[in-house]
């Protein structure tokens, strides 16, 4: 796999707002079959990365290759239609929609002609949820509900879905699990496994170390907008890559100037209550 | 395995369920009209709320509210709201007027003149939204009372006067565009009437309509204003020409306010320029009781055409009762009260409906 052309990749980009450097000399590689798991704190820069990878910004320095060769992108469409397709935290679905109906926007199965072209409804509804169940999500089943009645991890998975189904190559998912419960996170996890096992170059994102652990093969640390870390499998333990993501030195500071003001005022506080006890 | 799991889906989806009737958005609307027309057909059964003649009263008003409520819902489907329905109207009417009148034009050749006009009106507010993404409350509120001003003044310039005369426009346009048509099978005692001194406007309606219903729940075009509604950077990724659309939907909406006023000026051989400020409530009235979501996202043809009817009843139904006739707006703010309470309540209900068994 190594010796392939990944099929994404990042070489030194900078993107600046103004004066601000957002992100500066961001060098990233992610395969077929790989999940990269890019992680960070709030305001490392995760957002803007992902936007310029799927043509929202475009990059002030740098360049973006797919399949070793240079792209621009100028728009959202663009990066779609190159095969990148991002998933929001809430599904980026519609919920008044049905499932069959939000599946094929855009793209919509049509029976008859012209100007009277109708809507296939049942086709829409067949497709969509055989897509969602070869994910392995048996629960959805009638392709008349309406996506609002999902829960968050079945309208992730619905999301994901449907960007594999249209042929999705890389799969940019935005802090997937962020807003979901344990046994619905865990049910990302797994489709996120089962798209980078399709053959899908997934890009995770997530602040969650644990959830990273579990389906990343590649990890990439952002501290205020440059890679602090790159690393894959195996070599990091989660202490040190939670570490990392809080800033690693400045944390440990941080718990030492909270242990002493702890040592100076909470303590006496502490043994005047017992006191008078 | 799949396929098994599919089957049984597919069983209970055929078969009538309650559910399934709670997950169409037009169900509150049709319960409600047919709560509101059995109350008036009891209490307004002595003075002719049923009777033919009666009827046409209410279906008369209805259809010119009808005509533009649609495309009005169609914009609050898709997230945006029209008020300048209200100067466009007498825009119609006028334009066909002074195009028939002062410049001896045929009265197609006018009918059209009046569209491109309006759509030009519906035109400018659908780039104005797009461009600046001022909501459009403001932009029309503004459009409304510049296209009112327009209406005074180019009429007073053109013509002198603000009252425009639109006379003999002959038989066959009068008969499509506005007049009363009765269909009464039989002869002297065995005469049934189907129905009596209905308008023109009420027939468009109807087939605008049956149109309507086509373009949002059968064709393609359906799919796109509902995914606009429900997320419009969402639509726009997945390739939806949002801007065009919105633009496309102004245009239609106004374009249907200027068929309403030419109906009405052929209707009654006169146009005026008295801007119908009543008629950009009635209008919203009868698309949220029709079960349209505010917000967007939600609302059918269907659902408005029942809006409609029903606030055609209680607005024109209180003449039929003995009720006090200063009760009538009372009674609408009520059931747009009650109306919008209830779609929220069966929003939930479709959201949660579903027909498959929980495990």
């Amino acid at each position: 796999m190594a010796d392939q052309a990944p099929i994404l990749e990042l070489q030194n980009v900078d993107k600046s707002f103004g004066p601000i450097d957002v992100l500066s000399d961001i060098n990233l590689k992610v395969h077929a079959g790989e999940v990269l798991c890019l992680l960070g704190d709030n305001g490392a820069g995760k957002s803007t990365l992902i936007k310029t990878l799927c043509g929202v910004y475009t990059p002030t320095r740098g360049k973006i290759l797919m399949d070793g060769k240079e792209v621009h992108f100028t728009r959202p469409r663009d990066a779609q239609e190159m095969g990148i397709s991002t998933v929001h935290q809430f599904g980026g679905t519609f919920p008044l929609m049905s499932i069959g109906r939000s599946f094929f926007v855009g793209v919509e199965p049509t029976k008859g002609w012209g100007p009277f072209k109708r809507f296939d409804r049942k086709t829409a509804n067949e497709i969509s949820v055989k897509a969602v169940q070869d994910f392995g999500i048996t629960r959805i089943d009638d392709g008349d509900r309406l996506v609002g009645g999902l829960s968050g991890g079945e309208r992730q998975s619905l999301a994901i879905a449907r960007a594999v189904h249209f042929g999705a190559r890389v799969l940019i998912l935005d802090e997937p699990t962020a807003a979901l419960g344990v046994k619905q996170a865990s049910h990302v996890l797994r489709i996120v496994n089962e798209a980078k096992k399709r053959g899908l170059a997934v890009i995770f994102i997530t602040h969650q170390v644990m959830h990273a652990l579990a389906v990343g093969d590649h990890f990439a640390v952002l501290i205020r907008g440059k890679l602090a870390a790159n690393f894959m499998k195996g070599e990091k333990s989660r202490e040190e890559i939670t570490d990392l993501m809080a800033g690693g030195e400045d944390m440990a500071t941080l718990e030492a100037q909270i242990a002493g003001e702890d040592t100076e005022l909470h303590s006496p506080a502490h043994v005047r209550t017992s006191q008078q006890d | 395995m799949v396929d098994t799991h599919n089957s049984e889906g597919t069983g209970t989806r055929g078969g009538f369920s309650l559910l399934s009737l709670f997950r169409r958005p037009e169900a509150g609307a049709a319960a409600g009209f047919v709560l509101i027309f059995l109350f008036f057909s009891f209490f307004g059964w002595d003075k002719n709320f049923l009777t033919p003649l009666g009827a046409s009263t209410w279906l008369n008003f209805a259809s010119k509210v009808g005509i533009i409520a649609i495309p009005i819902g169609f914009l609050m489907i898709a997230g945006e709201l029209d008020i300048s329905v209200g100067a466009v109207i007498p825009a119609g009417g006028i334009v066909l007027a002074m195009a028939v009148g002062l410049y001896d034009l045929n009265i197609w050749l006018g009918v059209l003149i009046s569209l491109a006009v309006a759509g030009f009106i519906g035109f400018i507010n659908g780039l104005i939204v797009t461009r600046t993404r001022v909501p459009s409350l403001i932009v029309t509120l503004a459009t409304l009372f510049v296209v009112a001003g327009l209406n005074a003044y180019i009429s007073k310039q053109l013509a002198g006067t603000t009252q425009h005369s639109l006379q003999d426009v002959g038989p066959v346009s009068e008969f499509i565009l506005g007049d009363y048509h009765s269909w009464i099978i039989g002869e002297g005692d065995n005469a049934f009437t189907i129905f009596r001194s209905l308008q023109s406007s009420f027939f468009i309606w109807i087939v605008f309509a049956a149109v309507c219903f086509f373009i949002l729940h059968v064709s393609p075009w359906g799919n796109w204003i509902f995914a606009m509604g429900g997320d419009q950077d969402s639509a726009r990724n997945a390739g939806i020409p949002t801007n065009k659309l919105k633009i496309a939907l102004f245009m239609l909406s106004a374009m249907a306010a200027a068929m309403v006023g030419m109906t009405e000026a052929v209707l009654a051989n006169t146009a005026s320029t008295t801007t119908q400020f009543g008629m950009i409530f009635n209008t919203i009235i009868c698309v949220v009781v029709g079960g349209v979501l505010l917000t967007g996202g939600f609302g059918t043809v269907t659902g408005t055409v029942f809006g409609t009817l029903t606030f055609g009843i209680v607005f024109q139904g209180i003449n039929f009762t003995t009720f006090d006739k200063d009760l009538n707006l009372l009674f609408i703010g009520v059931l747009l009260l009650i109306a919008v309470l209830m779609n929220d309540s069966f929003r939930n209900m479709a959201t949660r409906a579903s027909t498959s068994k929980k495990k």
